[in-house]
């Protein structure tokens, strides 16, 4: 089996002094898994999924995303990395209010050097593959939460990424908006998407995840998959 | 004291300073600089300001300077003289003589008025001594400060004058006279000594007059003074109000320069401050509602928020008087050298009024976004910080989306459109820098003309010494000493010059006294024989002279005359009188700008002083100089090479002043920026992260803050520029004007392409410099801490 991502001896100390926010922990995820790690607030998930974006570095261990040693990148790699391997949905959407709908899709495509015409191709298609393309022109504040985040979900996949990065995607959405984006994302995964689900939501992470993580106090407290071959 | 107390609003006041640390470093760092530009540009306009009548008064200068002559006249009968009604006070009588001396390497000093005087101190005139001592004995010489240079330094051994077994002084100190009664001082019994056939000695008194703000008062009081002594024992006066007219023309022309630099200081300072003690106090608009949620009152919140911006301000304003004062120093010594003042210092008000100003204005500045946040209710005041932005700028993201640039720079070059206030005060800032900059371009490369312009014989190569030495003015070298005019018969050595092989080309020069029908008094008249094309004047308008009958006059002389170009005048030199035809404006300020310039060739009896040399390329002309030399000492004559003039104390003294506040200006727009810059990043600090999240590279980070501030860099210097221009085109004839001239196009259209697109570009690098901080530390911020921020 191929893992597309490897976490060997990950701890994470915010504090020198104190416990790690995170480990040191193992874990690894196949391509084409859907994992979805779940656990209460301060437990280290977000630490997790800051550090195989490669937005923070790990005190100690090693975090290989699709071959590549995440956290021996320099600022410059490590931005390269994100955007051409890795896509990113975040609770709260953290869309660009102050640019249309089409240009929020476009802009990761646009950062890679991808030129307009084939981003805006791009762009085109996920809209209309997520149900958006009537907003293409429309700006993120005028859209519903749903919207908004499946708005986020075309950026994060304008660059074909290996890896889906959902940190809460449903936390700041109602029930109805809700649905919509958890059917989203089984349709994703159905299709071969990688995904790493952050959530607090267990029905979420039962609906779209094909393996679930517990995590407490930085520490692996459940894995599905060693569970069930247990 | 409340509010810097220990209760809580001033620990609210204290945290706010300490936690904003780039916005307070701002307004500390712009209010010091702008408090620094006003202290200097202000103590700088005092000093201009009628220099002449401080130093006078301060002085008690002589209202009246006297020479009698001592066979006529005895010591009693002068010093009764001090008693006449009118007179106030009186010194003297001082023995004084004239002395022409000769320094270590045989160059002529200009003739010196030499007075004996035991001490400098008198109830007239008391002398103010700048540097080294007072003549104590015999062999030593106090001189004018106006004569010092590099090249006359303390302890310099002068000869008295040409003559063997002439006295030896040493030059013991440098002193000011505000009256300018003497040019050097040495003790009594030394001055009479001094005394010879060609310069006798004769006796200086010094009067103080009741009544003396006119020319009227003044030749009333001469006539007393006649009246008192035995006929012919008055052997001349001077007034006051000749010396002081003079002295006062010399610093009319700094102020229009100075008034350039102290309206552009104070416009930005203001901008600046307002703008950083505004943005500080706008982005806080959430702090403001969560302080009014716990309990405090509207004007708690206008006081924490004025105090807020007057803690850094205070430091500021408290560093920008020393550094003001520090830099003024200098620039006031050169100031005291060219005005001939005695000791200057910065006006204790300028130290005082300058502060105030600025408290108030910062004060100011915080009340009117204070009172606002004030006024808004606590739930508004919450929301404004949290809610999104408005759909402001949208339209420029959409626009400017569509050029072909990489999308980072599209995405900066959008961004100011969302702040259009705050914009706005960049713009001014960085449009007032460029204004500066490309006024002190303008206005250095002015003063550097003038002082090119100046003495424009200098200019060649080599020059050769003849004809009479009576009234023998030619030939001047730079530093005041000339070379020793001897007899030598014109016609040979110009045949000399004409018998040298690397003889390019020369013209034959004099200068001369003559007298022109309808000016009082005689007039400085330079005659030419040959091709004096390259020794010609700048012109203002009309041509250098081209034939026999033509006359070339500066400014004051067409404006004394009431004459054009084209009029006639009549100029007698000796018994010869011309009808000559004014043909041209030059450029020319010497003599105070009541010169002539016409052909030798009008004048049968003239005869050239001097011979100007071009030698041909390739010749050496020091080489020239020495084979010259050699041919015409024989006949009396002289030749040498001409070193390249410096330039004059006054426009050193002004690009030196240009540079220092144009440093002062640029620094205070850039730091305007930067705070802008500061307040942007820190409000997109969450879209940043949200860019960086999706693979903004650091590069491309700095490449979105800088191109933010690109577009208003371009714009303020298509603005600056040719503001800074027309401010150049309006200060300068301003300057010529106070100083009695016109100005030809070297001096004015000092500008070239090149050099204006350059300028144009001083917008996009003071903006660049302004952001590049901020923009490093959008690239370091860590996105996961970026991307948590509200």
């Amino acid at each position: 089996m191929t893992h597309l991502i490897q976490l060997e001896g990950v701890a994470k100390r915010y504090d020198s002094a104190g416990a790690p926010a995170l480990g040191p922990i193992d874990l690894h995820v196949a391509q084409g898994e859907a994992l979805a790690v779940t656990g209460p607030s301060g437990s280290g998930k977000s630490t997790l999924l800051n550090l195989v974006a490669g937005l923070d570095k790990p005190t100690e261990g090693a975090v290989t995303v699709a071959g590549q040693r995440v956290d021996r990148l320099n600022e410059h790699a490590s931005a390269r990395f994100r955007r051409e391997r890795i896509g990113m949905v975040f609770q709260f959407f953290n869309l660009l209010d102050d640019l249309t709908v089409a240009d929020n899709i476009q802009l990761p495509a646009q950062l890679t050097g991808t030129p307009r015409r084939k981003a805006a191709a791009r762009a085109a298609e996920l809209m209309d593959v997520l149900g958006i393309g009537t907003h293409a022109r429309a700006y993120p504040g005028r859209l519903s939460g749903g919207e908004r985040q499946r708005v986020a979900v075309a950026r994060a996949l304008v660059n074909r990424p290996a890896l889906l990065l959902a940190d809460e995607p449903t936390g700041a959405l109602d029930t109805a908006s809700g649905r919509d984006v958890r059917e989203l994302l089984v349709d994703l995964h159905q299709g071969g998407q990688t995904i790493v689900l952050v959530t607090h939501d267990l029905s979420l992470a039962e609906a779209c995840a094909s393996r679930t993580i517990r995590l407490v106090d930085g520490h692996l407290a459940f894995d599905s998959r060693t569970e069930a071959v247990r | 004291m409340r509010l810097f107390g220990t209760g809580a609003l001033g620990r609210v006041v204290r945290s706010g300073v300490g936690r904003r640390r780039v916005q307070t470093v701002v307004i500390a760092l712009a209010t010091m600089m702008a408090v620094a530009a006003a202290v200097v540009a202000g103590s700088l306009i005092v000093a201009s300001d009628a220099p002449f009548d401080r130093a006078f008064a301060k002085q008690r200068g002589a209202h009246i300077t006297a020479q009698f002559d001592p066979a006529k006249a005895s010591t009693a009968q002068l010093k009764a003289t001090g008693r006449l009604p009118g007179v106030t006070a009186s010194a003297g009588p001082y023995p004084s003589t004239t002395i022409r001396p000769v320094d270590p390497q045989g160059g002529h000093l200009s003739a010196l008025t030499l007075v004996g005087r035991s001490h400098p101190h008198a109830d007239v005139d008391d002398v103010d001594l700048k540097s080294g001592r007072w003549a104590a004995k015999p062999g030593e010489v106090v001189l004018s400060a106006s004569l010092a240079a590099p090249t006359l330094p303390l302890g310099t051994v002068l000869k008295a004058s040409d003559d063997q077994g002439s006295p030896r002084l040493k030059v013991v100190g440098f002193a000011v006279s505000a009256g300018r009664t003497a040019d050097a001082w040495a003790t009594p019994e030394q001055a009479g000594a001094l005394g010879s056939k060609d310069g006798p000695a004769t006796s200086q008194m010094l009067y103080r007059l009741d009544s003396a703000g006119t020319k009227k008062q003044i030749a009333a009081g001469r006539k007393a003074l006649t009246a008192a002594v035995p006929s012919g024992a008055l052997l001349g006066t001077q007034s006051y109000l000749d010396t002081k007219r003079a002295a006062d023309r010399g610093t009319a022309a700094t102020i229009p320069f100075l008034v350039a630099f102290g309206v552009l200081g104070t416009v930005m300072s203001v901008i600046i401050v307002s703008s950083v003690t505004s943005g500080a106090v706008g982005t806080s608009l959430r702090r403001i509602g969560i302080l009014k949620a716990i309990g405090c009152t509207p004007r708690d919140i206008v006081r924490a928020y004025v105090a807020q911006a007057l803690i850094p301000a205070v430091v500021g304003v408290a560093l920008g008087v020393v550094l003001g004062n520090l830099l003024a120093v200098p620039l006031l010594d050169d100031t005291e050298q060219v005005y001939g003042s005695p000791s200057l210092t910065v006006a204790w008000w300028v130290n005082l009024v300058v502060p105030a100003a600025a408290l108030f204005l910062v004060s100011l500045a915080a009340l009117i976004p204070a009172l606002r946040a004030g006024r808004l209710c606590t739930v508004e005041a919450i929301a404004v910080g949290r809610a999104p932005r408005t759909g402001r700028g949208q339209w420029a993201h959409r626009a400017v989306g569509r050029l072909p640039l990489p999308r980072a720079v599209t995405y900066g070059l959008a961004g100011p459109f969302a702040h259009p206030v705050r914009t706005a005060g960049m713009l001014l800032a960085v449009a007032f820098g460029t204004v500066a900059a490309t006024f002190a371009l303008g206005l250095t490369a002015s003063l550097n003309a003038v002082g090119d312009a100046a003495d424009p014989e200098e200019r060649a190569a080599v020059t050769a010494i003849g004809g009479p030495p009576d009234g023998a003015h030619g030939g001047t070298r730079p530093g005041g000493a000339d070379p020793r005019p001897r007899s030598a018969d014109p016609a040979k050595v110009r045949a000399a010059i004409e018998a040298q092989p690397g003889t390019a080309s020369y013209y034959g020069m004099t200068k001369n006294d003559v007298t022109v029908t309808g000016v009082s008094g005689p007039v400085k008249a330079t005659l030419y024989q040959g091709d004096s094309r390259p020794g010609s004047y700048e012109m203002i308008s009309g041509h250098w002279l081209t034939g026999a009958g033509q006359v070339v006059v500066p400014t004051r002389f067409l404006e004394r005359t009431g004459t054009r170009i084209g009029d006639t005048v009549r100029v007698t030199l000796g018994e010869d009188t011309q009808t000559l035809r004014i043909v041209g404006e030059a450029f020319d300020t010497s003599d105070d700008g009541l010169s002539v310039h016409a052909g030798l060739a009008d004048f049968a009896a003239a005869e050239p002083q001097v011979f100007q040399i071009e030698v041909d390329a390739g010749v050496s002309p020091e080489e020239y100089a020495r084979k010259l030399a050699e041919a015409v000492t024989p006949l009396g004559g002289n030749a040498m090479t001409n070193a390249p003039s410096r330039q004059e104390n006054m426009i050193l003294v002004l690009d030196a002043m240009a540079a220092l506040l144009t440093l002062m200006l640029v620094s205070v727009a850039g730091l305007g920026v930067l705070n802008s810059v500061v307040l942007d990043t820190r409000e997109r600090v969450h879209d940043v992260g949200v860019c960086k999240a999706l693979g903004m590279s650091p590069r491309q980070t700095v490449s979105l803050v800088l191109a933010s501030v690109a577009g208003i860099g371009v714009l303020g210097g298509l603005i600056g520029v040719p503001a800074g221009f027309a401010l150049h085109r309006f200060v300068l004839p301003m300057m010529g004007h106070a100083a009695g001239t016109n100005l030809p196009p070297s001096v004015l259209q000092v500008y070239d392409a090149p050099q204006l697109v350059l300028l144009g570009l001083a917008g996009v690098v003071i903006a660049m410099l302004g952001a590049t901080l901020p923009a490093a530390w959008a690239a370091k911020a860590r996105t996961a801490t970026a991307l948590r921020t509200e």
